[in-house]
């Protein structure tokens, strides 16, 4: 134990000193660097309501009136202030309901696995919480947002101005973010610390992913190494390159591929993430014993707790009003209405696709998938959910709880990896369904100048086949790129510290063997053979 | 003195515990339990996947009687428990060598 602790110490030391070196030796890129706000009296003012409605002042607008209505001038700062106040309010509500994610995403997984695991289920997807986060903090933050700056509609931020690119087909390609590591710095700023905590939740978002993929064998010191890894290189790197001013976003600009790799909520960004890395994960750990028999035919491994389960997927669905909508960063965009209606819309549909398909081809409602199909409805409609109508909302969902059912057999029965929850479908193949449909459906009602293309996001289907291009190559960019990094940490991990629990705890259960407690010390579970 | 054991199905329970009253048995033991006789187990689908349930969840219910109760007992717990479909379970009677009250010290016969 004191060796693996010595070893754990030593790599978290290095990690922290390269990346406090990174941050003071790499060079901030912009030529006149903005002040940051760590009070938040400097954030929000006469400047800010430029754009803020159809009638708004303009620059120009403001310069000549300012002398002569002064009266008018102060309280046009008031009313950019109180714009920025809004926003700031509702990029921090949205936040606070994706943290609470982490329950639903506790509950849906324990209540899918087995009571004898359930303490340890419980405990994975407790501190992924807090291991993402420090990840995140740690250098997270700066390698995905240390170039995204300004944020606009958080009034600040303008400070996080350093991107590292490379030159490439004689265009600049933005790799990652290097200022604000530990949060610090000229990531001292009200707006970077709002932006922190709201991009921080969607990153456990697809940290806790794996979990379910990977529950009832994974050992808990390999899992505490990975929480921070994912939180701290993993999910920023993608991320930056779609949302962080990186490649991916640059396509438009850069190649004239529509606007770029459009992700509005993250389908690629935090689904595809958290759904490729679970099946890198579930692949390389094997599958729970006596899951498959010596000819290959799957044995069913029942879950101990449908209704904990059922109300896990109930707070996901609850959890997405903040995940989507939220994605505006702006309480001032009155588009949440209709982001919230899609997203609502598109988990119907998944919900009662799968609940159709499964009774159609195996007899009975099966209410696991069900709420399987609610979930993979919410993570296709999650990247064009601004984009798209309302029924076109429904179809996506319908779809992907079709997706959803097929790809969960898919996965058991041809591929042969053990996925418990079925995270594997529900993230992966449909956060892919979800970026894709988006090069297919987005109907050019919104999102002009979206990453700086001028004009409004269309698809394939509304006379843009060069979206769907940029869809595509964001697509595949996430799987080789996630698959990779995937299949590196996980092998070192398992060479270093094991992946997998031993065949004896796994039998009798991981919780008091891995995480000191059981769940149900109360209960005598019968843990009859099949 | 004889001890009865009697396997039932779970919801059957409260009806034979009444019709046991009714005739004087004066104590219980209830325990749950799974098993199966010639009825086997049945196939459930979970996720697509077919398994085979070999335990079935019935109630065991153990009652020490004087030897002359038995017939009556046995009578009892038959006609309550019976359904007429598979899985009704059994009864059996073994031989009980001795009774003991904790809390007084009776044996035997008083003990019951």
């Amino acid at each position: 134990m004191t060796g693996f602790l010595r070893k754990w110490t030593k790599w978290m030391l290095c990690l922290a000193a390269l990346m406090l070196a990174a941050g003071t030796v790499l060079p901030a890129m912009a030529a006149d660097a903005p002040k940051p706000d760590p009070s938040g009296v400097a954030t929000g003012g006469i400047a800010d309501i430029i754009g803020g409605s159809a009638g708004a002042p303009t620059d120009n607008d403001i310069k000549t009136m300012s002398e002569k209505e002064p009266l008018a001038a102060k309280v046009a700062d008031t009313v950019g202030h109180n714009r920025i106040a809004i926003n700031t309010v509702w990029t921090l509500v949205c936040g606070f309901l994706v943290m609470f994610m982490q329950a639903g995403f506790a509950m849906a997984e324990t209540g899918f696995t087995r009571a004898k695991n359930a303490g340890h289920t419980m405990a994975m997807n407790f501190m992924v919480y807090a291991l993402g986060m420090l990840g995140f903090w740690l250098c997270g933050f700066a390698l995905q947002m240390g170039g995204a700056g300004p944020f606009a509609t958080l009034g600040g931020g303008g400070a996080m101005n350093a991107e590292f690119t490379i030159k490439l087909f004689g265009k600049e390609f933005g790799l990652f973010g290097t200022k604000g590591f530990f949060l610090s710095g000229e990531a001292y700023d009200v707006a970077a610390f709002s932006m922190f905590l709201f991009q921080m939740v969607f990153m456990d978002t697809t940290a806790t992913i794996p979990t379910g993929s990977m529950a009832g064998r994974w050992s808990f010191k390999s899992f505490m190494v990975y929480g921070i890894l994912v939180g701290a290189i993993i999910y920023p790197l993608y991320a930056n390159w779609v949302w962080g001013g990186g490649w991916l976003a640059k396509l438009g600009s850069n190649f004239n591929l529509g606007h770029g790799h459009v992700d509005f909520a993250g389908s690629s960004v935090v689904h595809m993430t958290g759904g490729v890395l679970a099946f890198m994960g579930a692949k390389m750990l094997g599958p729970r014993l006596g899951k498959f028999n010596k000819d290959g035919t799957p044995n069913a491994i029942p879950g101990h707790h449908i209704p904990m389960a059922v109300v896990g997927c109930f707070i996901l669905a609850f959890g997405w009003f903040g995940f989507n909508t939220g994605s505006t960063l702006a309480g001032s965009d009155l588009r949440i209405g209709v982001i919230a209606v899609n997203t609502m819309l598109a988990s119907a549909g998944g919900a009662v696709a799968a609940a159709l398909y499964m009774w159609l081809l195996y007899g009975k409602p099966d209410i696991s998938m069900a709420a399987n199909g609610l979930l993979a409805g919410l993570v296709a409609i999650t990247a064009p959910c601004a984009f798209v109508t309302a029924p076109v909302a429904v179809l996506i969902g319908t779809i992907a709880g079709v997706i959803l059912c097929a790809s969960v057999f898919f996965v058991e029965r041809t591929l042969k990896v053990d996925d418990p929850v079925g995270a594997i479908s529900v993230h992966g193949v449909n956060g892919a369904w979800g970026v894709l449909s988006l090069g297919l459906f987005a109907d050019g009602t919104y999102g002009d100048g979206w990453n700086g293309v001028p004009g409004t996001v269309k698809g394939l289907l509304y006379g843009d086949a060069s979206q769907f291009l940029a869809q595509c190559i964001g697509t595949l960019t996430n799987i080789v790129y996630v698959a990779a990094i995937g299949y590196v940490v996980f092998k070192l991990l398992d060479v270093t510290l094991g992946l997998r629990v031993d065949p004896e705890h796994e039998f009798e259960g991981l919780d008091q063997h891995e995480v000191a407690v059981v769940a149900y010390p109360d209960f005598n579970l019968r843990n009859f053979p099949r | 003195m004889k001890k009865i054991e009697a396997i039932v199905k779970p919801f059957k329970l409260e009806e034979v515990k009444n019709a046991l009253g009714e005739i004087g048995v004066t104590g219980m033991t209830v325990s749950e339990v799974r098993g199966f006789g010639r009825q086997k187990g049945h196939t459930e689908v979970y996720r697509g996947a077919e398994y085979v349930v070999d335990f079935i969840p019935k109630v065991k219910i153990e009652a020490a009687v004087p030897a002359e109760m038995v017939p009556a007992v046995v009578e009892r717990i038959l006609t309550a428990a019976r359904t007429g479909k598979i899985g009704d379970g059994k009864i059996f009677v073994f031989d009980l060598e001795e009774v003991v009250r904790i809390r007084t010290g009776e044996r035997g016969k008083e003990a019951l």
